[in-house]
């Protein structure tokens, strides 16, 4: 419902530009639809998290019904449907899956939870804290990822250097969109 | 000749930081392999892969020129996809392979696109793996601009287009059909097979989909012959294996060995051993997905049909006295899977790293079919209640996680659902101790 009159965001020139070059990359598909995933990467980059006036913006742009945009935003883990960390902010992905387990994966966890302030899963505007499923990092187990950087061989004492290098030089994954 | 430790072929430019540029591939070998392919008819480089035994080093180990085979010769418009979603728990191999060697992917790619008369070919990287992306995108865009990527490569007449396209957070995704679906834009929920993708894929056109490390092999095959390449490796596997070790071990790492080693000598010889001085107690041979070996079945080699068939290895049971039936009869050992080892030493809690499996597989379920949606939700809690012991686990339980996992094999779209039952039954099979003694301490 009035869903022309409620959407107010854009998509920046350099974005539509991406948006543009990667429609013309899948030319044996009948709509613009390959590139929901890349055009929420986007949307997500620019305004922080997928509202529903972003993944209405990312329906218009690419002429795809926003129930669709909706069912695929909701998919995957990596979009954030709720407002929290800014864009320039770092998200921790800690792994906990079974190799970063055996060599004290949720001692590193916890060291995070409690350096931080928050609980896996929050955010505040300069951190948030995801903790992650195998993040193919096993050599150097336990692991963290956090935009284009790994933290490798963590152990609890060393949560507080991480933190402190992030403080400086943050890694937010909107670089890499 | 079997290949001997120290052959490294998709592993040998790990650690040279200027194989990452174009120019510096170039200068190492790099896209000569190329230009012979394309002297080449697709049919022969297809013999060629058909003669190397290579098997896909995804997960299942299907014979890459019987699947390249599948395509039907009157197809007008092929598509080769690369699986880049590299995601199962243990296996970090594909995500160092696009790091140090994007080109060695790319130059597979297209020599195999060719093999395929693919012309718009896509890689699917993990949405996750952020480095790497950055690493393949600029990779793909220099391949573009010195030729020999675009409408017509090297002069040659040939068009060859890669795109690459980043998931956002699904493990499902690494499954082919799923990964097609996420490709074309759905969410990514499996497909029914048949039709199999090299018949009916993406677009609704013939597709082949292989794994990152499979096609990096595939310049190899093409330079020197697929009898050679099926000569470094055992039995009906050609080539080298890479493995990733990582748990209680003393050397975590990925390692590029010869098919036939064994998983003593893996950890013993190149992993110098278990840590703390300890002994093993469980071996995951092939991402999570696979069922464990015990201290006892460490003399096979991690090639895939020993772990397949070799009787040192002994069956998964469904119960005590009942054996897990793969279809016909067919006993369930083990695979070789992805590559993906996971040492667990002596002191290891079995119930509490087995929940901790079934967790990732209850997150991951994409929810599509019953038996995996609602049995890994299971599978999960229930194991929890288990591995926490004394007053949570009940009698019974035991029986219960085997049930649920029995009920889910077999019985869905994907994968996926044997990849949750397979380890759940795999660990009762051969640790069932462990996991009584949780319940019995509450008896006491």
């Amino acid at each position: 419902m009035f869903r022309n009159v409620l959407m107010s965001l854009e998509f920046s020139a350099e974005a539509q530009k991406k948006i543009a070059a990667l429609c013309e990359r899948y030319p044996d598909s009948a709509t613009k639809q390959p590139v929901v995933l890349a055009a929420l990467h986007l949307a997500q980059k620019e305004h922080g998290y997928l509202s529903d006036d972003a993944m209405r913006l990312v329906a218009k742009t690419l002429d795809l019904p926003y129930a669709h945009v909706y069912g695929v935003a909701t998919f995957y883990t990596m979009f954030r449907l709720k407002a929290g960390i800014q864009p320039t902010g770092s998200t921790i992905r800690m792994c906990t899956n079974i190799s970063c387990m055996l060599r004290g994966g949720y001692e590193v966890l916890e060291a995070f939870e409690n350096k931080l302030g928050l609980k896996r899963g929050e955010s505040n505007g300069k951190f948030q804290l995801v903790e992650e499923e195998c993040i193919a990092a096993c050599e150097f187990a336990p692991c963290a990822l956090v935009g284009t950087k790994y933290f490798h061989d963590l152990t609890p004492e060393k949560v507080g250097e991480v933190i402190a290098e992030l403080e400086r030089d943050p890694h937010p994954e909107a670089e890499v969109v | 000749m079997p290949a001997a430790i120290g052959t490294k072929l998709v592993t040998k430019r790990f650690g040279d930081e200027r194989a990452r540029t174009i120019a510096g591939y170039e200068a190492t070998g790099g896209y000569a392999m190329l230009k012979k392919a394309l002297a080449m008819k697709p049919d022969d480089i297809t013999a060629e892969v058909k003669a190397s035994n290579l098997r896909g080093r995804g997960g299942a180990g299907f014979a890459t020129g019987v699947k390249w085979g599948f395509v039907p010769k009157d197809a007008k418009q092929v598509h080769l996809v690369c699986n880049a979603d590299e995601s199962e728990p243990g296996t970090c191999k594909d995500r160092l392979l696009v790091y140090w060697d994007p080109h060695l992917l790319i130059e597979g790619m297209i020599i195999s696109a060719h093999a395929l008369r693919a012309v718009h070919n896509y890689i699917y990287i993990r949405g996750e793996m952020m480095r790497e992306y950055v690493v393949l995108a600029k990779a793909v865009e220099d391949a573009y601009a010195k030729g020999y990527l675009g409408k017509n490569i090297l002069g040659t007449g040939i068009e060859c287009h890669i795109t690459v396209h980043r998931g956002a957070g699904a493990y499902i995704c690494g499954e082919e059909t799923a990964l097609l679906n996420s490709l074309e834009g759905l969410r990514g929920q499996p497909r029914l097979k048949p039709p199999f993708p090299a018949v009916k894929g993406l677009f609704g056109n013939p597709t082949i989909v292989n794994n990152v490390e499979t096609l990096m092999n595939v310049p190899f095959i093409v330079d020197k012959g697929g009898a050679w390449f099926n000569e470094l490796g055992m039995g009906r596997s050609g080539g080298t294996r890479i493995v990733c070790v990582s748990g209680h071990v003393n050397k975590q790492g990925v390692f590029e060995l010869p098919m036939g080693i064994t998983f003593r000598q893996i950890i013993d010889d190149v992993c110098g051993g278990v840590w703390k001085g300890r002994k093993v107690k469980a071996v995951i041979p092939g991402g999570v997905s696979m069922p464990p070996l015990d201290e006892h079945e460490l003399d096979v080699p991690c090639e895939f049909d020993a772990l397949m068939t070799d009787e040192r290895i002994k069956p998964v049971m469904v119960r005590p006295g009942q054996q897990f039936d793969l279809g016909g009869g067919r006993a369930l050992r083990s695979m070789a899977g992805s590559g993906g080892i996971v040492v667990m030493d002596d002191q290891t809690d079995i119930p509490k790293a087995t929940w901790r499996i079934m967790k990732f597989f209850a997150h991951e379920s994409c929810g599509q079919c019953t038996p995996c949606r609602e049995g890994t939700g299971w599978l999960e809690k229930v194991s929890r209640r288990v591995a926490a012991g004394q007053d949570h686990a009940k009698e019974g339980d035991l029986e219960l996680l085997a049930s649920i996992a029995h009920g889910i094999a077999g019985n869905t779209i994907c994968a996926l659902g044997d990849a949750a039952a397979w380890p759940m039954l795999g660990f009762l099979t051969k640790f069932r101790g462990d996991f009584e003694l949780k319940i019995r301490r509450k008896a006491a």
